[in-house]
């Protein structure tokens, strides 16, 4: 009888063999998180004088006896469990996966930061990994020592940085101050030479964590075309980690998902992401997007809070293209039959205004209001690309006269395509423009 | 199978594996770090090189003050100045290979975080950095000691124990490059030790014979000195240069075995080490 897992082996004949670069077997990750040593030797030998003397630990906090009865031994935390896989030459890979599902520390494993527990990983050439550009990067070196200490650190040679030094230079735009000390750079022009070396590594496995979402949206394309024309036109196999699952499609062809440690899925990306979606609430437990402000006795009107939901209320800070969305806020007026209007600008990838809402053109919305804090439910246009969004400006301001309390670059939120398919090329975020466009057709 | 594979990562590896072909790999970091290690240097001071200069030299005077004049230390015949340099210019290097691969994983937990190269290099890049700063001290004993031969026609000999200066170098290297290793290891569990190193140098310093000879030594304590494997380099050093101290080919043996011994388990141990001490900070 021939079982699912029959066809497997089948498949992985000897041609099939030939062409994996990365093959992970059975690896596991565990973290001590019980006392092994205080860290300091003087307290170990305090600790140890008073087991000594009969006298309890000294440095055993209240309660920890009874946590570790009850717990039996749990003071070891997997981070990977038992996870297997293997990657093809050519192929760009994404990992996905929620906050502590193992994502980074498999990466680190891979990079060789951290050695697993068990388990074990053979590759077949060169690896590369950026889990952070501009490693090494001393601010006294100028932008070239640079290229070679951090190169070098990525694990070129020498004589390879000579051959390639024009070409990242040039990739970086930044020649004119190739001379000058990187610490008189501005953060965007480091960002660029450290990328380009990234960007320049010889190596047939790149293995690249979310290093992407650096520098300006110009130069962040640029760096995704070179990553892709990696796999696609040089042949290299790339292990890209990130939670913009927008990236990931345009990046990988595959995808792992990870959950708790484990692989939870993997295969093309569309049907894993699709899965990715379906397991698992995505609110934001941390409720990182919430902004509270305290009291201004100065303003005669105030924000007090700001936050964005969803359809059901939920605080989030991720959504769909075409998901509802809106912005929460607490406003508190301290002047009776105020008269002010509410706006945001509202801009995307740090470039462009996308739209500056004002609610003074429907008269019933003017503000005329008694003393008190009032909730806000402000609907967000849905009929935008996917991207990074913020706010330039949110405010309160009173017609003619100007702003009365306003916050500057806050919110940022991200609109995913997670609920895109092919056939809609046009809404895709790679095509130039910035507003989903529905036109209807009236043909005659 | 397994042959289709150029490189694998396991759970365990052999603690006698010391990846010395793979540090070859990388010596063109080696390189470079050296060279950062001393533009930084020379970026960051005031004074920059001339650094390297002033602290032997007060360490030089105050020593033929206290120890010379006040204490009236024997110095073997030699003049007290020449005595002293010649024990501080090489315990200086060997103490600063020490303490700063002492301190390399604190100092590099950043890079060693995101990028694996072999770690060796970072240590093995702090012993030849100093060799810099040696080489300017060693110019200026050297300059101290042409002073002395032609102007002040002094009964110090040169002689051909000057050939063993290279072995010396390399002794001073790799034992304090071993002890940094070790302690290095020891640190990323005992936070607190690294305070210990610094003092332990110290006095370290006054077990060896830096500021007196080892003929001075009475047959009572003489041994503890003797088991110092400075001792004998610096003896040796004297013997070389200035021709006058305890020079034994026995202790010189002594020096070479006790640091082949720290060194290997040095290695071993930083090895070992190396592979999870990202978990730990």
């Amino acid at each position: 009888m021939s079982t699912p897992f029959d066809r497997n082996l089948k498949i992985s004949g000897k041609f099939h063999m030939s062409k994996v670069v990365i093959k992970v077997e059975h690896l596991s990750k565990a973290y001590q998180l019980g006392e092994i040593g205080t860290g300091t030797i003087s307290r170990d030998l305090e600790r140890w004088f008073a087991k000594l003397r009969g006298k309890e630990d000294p440095y055993m906090k209240l309660g920890e006896t009874n946590d570790r009865t009850i717990k039996g031994g749990s003071d070891v935390v997997w981070s990977l469990k038992d996870v297997s896989f293997e990657i093809e030459k050519g192929d760009a890979v994404g990992i996905i996966g929620r906050n502590g599902a193992g994502k980074s520390t498999l990466l680190k494993i891979i990079s060789r930061v951290t050695a697993p527990t068990s388990g074990r990983i053979s590759g077949k050439g060169r690896v590369a990994s950026l889990l952070e550009v501009g490693t090494g990067f001393h601010p006294e070196l100028t932008g070239r020592e640079n290229i070679y200490l951090n190169g070098t650190i990525l694990g070129m040679r020498k004589r390879e940085i000579d051959r390639k030094l024009d070409e990242i230079v040039e990739f970086s735009g930044v020649l004119r101050y190739i001379d000058t000390p990187v610490k008189r750079y501005s953060s965007g022009m480091y960002v660029r030479l450290a990328f380009a070396v990234a960007a320049h590594l010889n190596s047939e496995i790149l293995i690249v964590d979310e290093v992407l979402a650096v520098g300006d949206a110009q130069f962040q394309r640029k760096c995704l075309g070179k990553m892709q024309d990696a796999s696609t036109n040089e042949g290299k196999t790339v292990l890209f980690v990130s939670h913009q699952l927008g990236m990931i499609q345009t990046l990988c062809k595959r995808c792992i998902h990870l959950e708790a440690g484990m692989v939870h899925a993997q295969g093309p990306t569309a049907d894993v992401i699709k899965g990715y979606l379906e397991t698992g609430a995505k609110v934001d437990e941390k409720d990182m997007n919430d902004i509270l402000i305290d009291s201004d006795l100065d303003k005669p009107a105030q924000i007090r809070s700001l936050r964005l939901v969803d359809a059901e209320g939920r605080s989030k800070n991720e959504f769909d293209v075409f998901e509802k969305r809106y912005l929460e806020a607490e406003v508190e007026v301290k002047t009776d039959r105020l008269s002010f209007i509410f706006y945001y600008y509202l801009k995307k990838n740090e470039e462009i205004i996308v739209c500056s809402h004002e609610n003074d053109r429907d008269a019933s919305r003017l503000d005329i209001r008694k003393k008190g804090i009032y909730k806000y439910r402000i609907s967000l246009p849905v009929n935008i690309k996917a991207g990074t969004y913020s706010f330039a400006s949110i405010g309160l301001g009173i017609p003619n006269q100007g702003a009365i309390h306003a916050l500057e670059n806050v919110l940022e939120f991200n609109l995913e395509e997670y609920s895109f398919d092919g056939s809609l090329s046009g809404y895709s975020n790679k095509r130039p423009g910035v507003i989903l466009s529905d036109s209807e057709y009236a043909v005659f | 199978m397994d042959s289709h594979y150029d490189w694998h990562i396991e759970g365990k590896s052999s603690l006698l594996d010391l990846k010395l072909k793979e540090v070859w790999d990388y010596r063109d970091l080696l390189w470079l770090l050296v060279r950062r290690d001393f533009v930084a240097f020379y970026k960051q001071t005031i004074l920059g090189p001339a650094w390297f200069f002033i602290q032997p030299l007060m360490t030089t005077i105050i020593f033929t003050f206290v120890f010379g004049r006040l204490g009236g230390f024997k110095t073997d015949g030699i003049p007290q100045p020449l005595f002293y340099m010649a024990g501080v210019t090489t315990w200086n290097y060997f103490a600063d290979c020490l303490t700063k691969t002492s301190t390399v994983f604190k100092d590099n937990a950043h890079i060693f975080g995101k990028v694996y190269f072999p770690r060796l290099i970072m240590p093995l890049s702090i012993v030849v950095s100093n060799l810099v700063k040696f080489g300017t001290q060693m110019i200026l004993f050297l300059c101290m000691l042409g002073y002395y031969l032609i102007f002040r026609r002094e009964e110090c000999s040169p002689n051909m124990y000057i050939l063993l200066f290279p072995y010396l170098i390399l002794l001073m290297a790799l034992l304090g490059l071993g002890l940094g290793m070790i302690i290095s290891a020891m640190t990323t569990k005992y936070r607190d030790l690294a305070f210990l190193v610094t003092f332990g140098v110290q006095l370290l310093m006054y077990a060896t014979t830096v500021v007196y000879p080892l003929s001075t030594a009475d047959s009572g304590i003489r041994w503890i000195i003797e088991a110092n494997p400075m001792t004998a380099v610096i003896e040796t050093f004297r013997y070389g240069f200035l021709g006058n101290a305890s020079f034994s080919w026995s202790g010189l043996g002594y020096s070479s075995i006790f640091t082949f011994i720290v060194l290997v388990f040095g290695v071993v141990i930083f090895n070992k080490v190396e592979r999870t001490f990202v978990d730990t900070v």
